[in-house]
């Protein structure tokens, strides 16, 4: 597998997110994807920039193309907020601490190929996720 | 006798937006007296779970006001994404298009005509 481009940009503020959205939408495209799967990547794009914002007090989104037996997009969102104390439970269905409905991380993980999350209280929390054409 | 308002949004709405929308949109139902709200996502090219949250709020706002709210026009790939995410839109009636949205909101209210259409952008 290689990594043919990597950018990174911000997750700072509400108008963030919806940058990530349109550079998500026009890498997966680039990279041939079905208009499910560019939904689909878009979808978990905009869930987990918008925790990084309310969770994490903004941070930075890296995106990779990839490059190998199939074409793939990665997607790494890191802030250097709080962390999550127990990340099993986040990840539930229907879990929130911040008045959503608790389906961003599920959410995202299910509409993706690959996800990592890692955190660190006190540290950050980082997430990637890999959507394989 | 009833009216319908017709809400078309065109653009991809920041949080923040989305939340203006719905307080607009809620203001809106109550000083027309409209009995039915038709939301053209036609244009939408993803649902996330807080969009998803803002639509089924105006249902909910738009019931306890009288009035019945009809979500139109979603692509496919959105609904199958929404699904997929976990969303349900439970307790938010949806059609294909705003025709048949109309004819939703009709039979459901019996003979009622637009009284104004609102683009949202």
């Amino acid at each position: 597998m290689a990594v043919i481009s990597t950018e990174t940009i911000p997750v700072q503020s509400e108008p963030d997110v919806v940058a990530v959205r349109r550079r998500v939408r026009d890498a997966s495209a680039k990279l041939g994807f079905s208009l499910v799967d560019q939904t689909k990547v878009v979808t978990a794009a905009s869930e987990l920039a918008r925790n990084t914002i309310i969770y994490g007090g903004g941070g930075t989104m890296q995106l990779d193309l990839l490059n190998g037996p199939r074409n793939g997009l990665r997607l790494v969102f890191e802030d250097k907020g709080p962390g999550i104390p127990d990340v099993e439970l986040a990840l539930r269905d229907g879990f929130t601490t911040g008045g959503g409905l608790g389906l961003g991380l599920g959410g995202a993980k299910r509409l993706v190929s690959d996800f990592e999350i890692s955190s660190r209280l006190g540290e950050g929390t980082r997430v990637s996720i890999t959507r394989w054409k | 006798m009833g009216e319908f308002l017709l809400v078309t949004i065109q653009v991809d709405m920041h949080d923040r937006l989305a939340m203006a929308l719905q307080d607009d949109l809620t203001r809106m139902i109550a000083a027309s007296e409209a009995r039915g709200v038709l939301i053209d996502i036609s244009s939408l090219e993803i649902v996330d779970s807080f969009i998803g949250r803002m639509l089924a709020n105006i249902a909910g706002m738009s019931r306890v006001l009288d009035a019945e709210t009809v979500v139109v026009g979603m692509q496919p790939a959105v609904a199958i994404t929404l699904v997929e995410l976990g969303l349900s839109l439970s307790g938010v009636r949806t059609a294909l298009n705003v025709d048949a949205g109309m004819e939703l909101l009709r039979s459901s209210l019996n003979g009622s005509k637009v009284l104004y259409g609102s683009h949202f952008d």
